[in-house]
């Protein structure tokens, strides 16, 4: 066949747009790979509490920055917010590594597809996608590497914020308003559940979200809430029509403060 | 049983280059031009939904004229080529030259090995940060794997040798953007006898002002005006 020489020796053979495709027949030794070691897993650390609301413009999505080990705090500088693309991002709960990975995985295959094909997935595909990778990481899960992310993106058909929870087979879960994941989740939800409403404005959702890990920080060892002394502070996103943005730190912290200002009048 | 007769290979090669040539010549033109904040690409292209121009990685863009499944086929290789290394390594590690080198090893390999040569050149085209003396850098690809590096322009496609005299004679350093723009689609229009418009366009750039993935594209409404603004 024409080229077909060319094709095989220079860049493999293959003929879809999946990028997780391309590296299983590329370089397989790039997935992460099925873990087939006997014995007790050594400790890894452990991220903790991410959190999606959605609001008028779309969707927020917050977390802490501590990652535990045990008993001991592993790092408490950790970003758990990744910009999967411009209108989504992904919350990585569990352990951090191959979570980590999973994130910079899942937003090359979202680029890739982009490229290759010249336009974007669908919300739904993309939330696919990533229920199919964290099926995939199901034997590390067994070996207590557990990975569950949360999905959250505008979805530019139905012109609303969407956000997804998920198992540790995959398994995907459309959520209507909010939801949080990892060991403070059940205290952050409780907390959204009190204070979330339909449609807030950003600024209240800003403050919901935040609210709702400083309430996971107070109840969960694994969760680190604002440190004003060593400027470390929660990090917040919005994801909108326009696109992926940053809450400043400047928001952040006004906003950190005044939270625990109200609390200590309590 | 007719006897097999005797072709030199340096007639099987000129026949080659001369059909490569013809294909190419057919098609139209591309031109790439270095201005104040990165590097503009502008192609003759009628069609809004088949690309000639397009992103490959953060910082590298490809252009292709001739056969167009050709050229899409070598364009999809080359986002593979740089999705794979930039995961594997570090986004800053793809390189719009080993980029250029496997497409040029590519080429020479099917013009040498296969029947028929791909009707094509490409552009492999990567902008510089402007600071730490990293340079924009712009390599032409031809059809039998010619590998050369260009400086502030370069043109190729059907009757390029006309476009890039224009060029010569018209380039100047630090264009702003709209100028460029200008200059491009003056430069296409040298080769023929009707005013080329917003429709018969498609235009790109990679502007180095712009966070981690550079390639734009400009929106026919937007060209229509920068066309339209120098015009009396």
């Amino acid at each position: 066949m024409l080229g077909d020489n060319w094709h095989k020796a220079a860049f493999g053979n293959y003929a879809n747009s999946s990028f997780t495709d391309l590296l299983r027949q590329t370089s397989p030794e790039l997935l992460p790979s099925e873990l087939t070691s006997q014995g007790e897993m050594p400790s890894v650390p452990h991220g903790t509490t991410v959190l999606a609301l959605r609001y008028r413009d779309g969707v927020i999505m917050a977390g802490d920055r501590q990652a535990s080990e045990g008993y001991q705090v592993a790092s408490r500088r950790i970003e758990k917010i990744f910009k999967s693309d411009d209108l989504s991002g992904v919350g990585i709960a569990g352990a951090a590594g191959p979570a980590t990975e999973m994130a910079r995985l899942f937003q090359t295959e979202l680029e890739h597809y982009e490229k290759v094909e010249g336009e974007n997935l669908s919300l739904d595909g993309k939330a696919n996608k990533l229920g199919q990778m964290i099926r995939m990481n199901l034997p590390m899960a067994m070996q207590g590497l557990v990975v569950v992310p949360i999905f959250a993106g505008f979805d530019e058909r139905s012109g609303t914020g969407r956000l997804f929870k998920y198992d540790v087979t995959g398994g995907r879960y459309e959520e209507t308003d909010y939801f949080a994941q990892g060991s403070g989740g059940k205290d952050a939800r409780d907390s959204l559940k009190k204070r979330f409403k339909r449609e807030m404005s950003r600024d209240d959702a800003v403050r919901v979200a935040i609210e709702a890990l400083i309430d996971a920080s107070d109840e969960d060892l694994g969760t680190g809430g604002p440190d004003l002394m060593r400027g470390i502070l929660p990090s917040v996103k919005t994801i909108t029509r326009s696109g992926f943005s940053d809450v400043s730190e400047d928001e952040i912290r006004r906003n950190c403060e005044a939270i625990l200002n109200d609390r200590e009048r309590l | 049983m007719p006897l097999p007769y005797y072709v030199s290979p340096e007639q099987i090669m000129k026949d080659k280059a001369e059909y490569a040539r013809k294909g190419i010549s057919r098609g139209k033109a591309i031109v790439a031009i270095e201005y104040k904040d990165g590097v503009l690409l502008v192609a003759e292209n009628p069609s809004t939904l088949l690309h000639k121009v397009s992103e490959i990685y953060d910082r590298i863009a490809f252009a292709g004229v001739g056969k167009y499944n050709e050229f899409e086929n070598l364009r999809v290789a080359g986002v593979r080529l740089a999705d794979v290394k930039g995961y594997s390594y570090s986004r800053g590690d793809v390189s719009a030259k080993s980029l250029a080198n496997a497409y040029s090893q590519a080429l020479g390999n099917i013009f040498t090995q296969d029947i028929k040569p791909f009707e094509v050149e490409v552009l492999v085209v990567e902008v510089g940060d402007g600071q730490n003396g990293t340079k924009n850098e712009i390599y032409h690809i031809l059809y039998d794997g010619t590998i050369e590096d260009e400086k502030d322009y370069a043109a190729m496609g059907g009757q390029s040798d006309e476009i890039r005299r224009y060029l010569k004679d018209n380039y100047q350093e630090n264009l702003d953007f709209a100028a460029s723009v200008k200059l491009g689609v003056r430069a296409l229009m040298v080769t023929q006898n009707k005013t080329l418009t917003e429709r018969d366009l498609e235009v790109a750039m990679l502007d180095r002002g712009k966070e981690r993935r550079k390639f734009r594209r400009i929106p026919p409404e937007v060209l229509h005006q920068l066309l339209a603004d120098g015009t009396e």
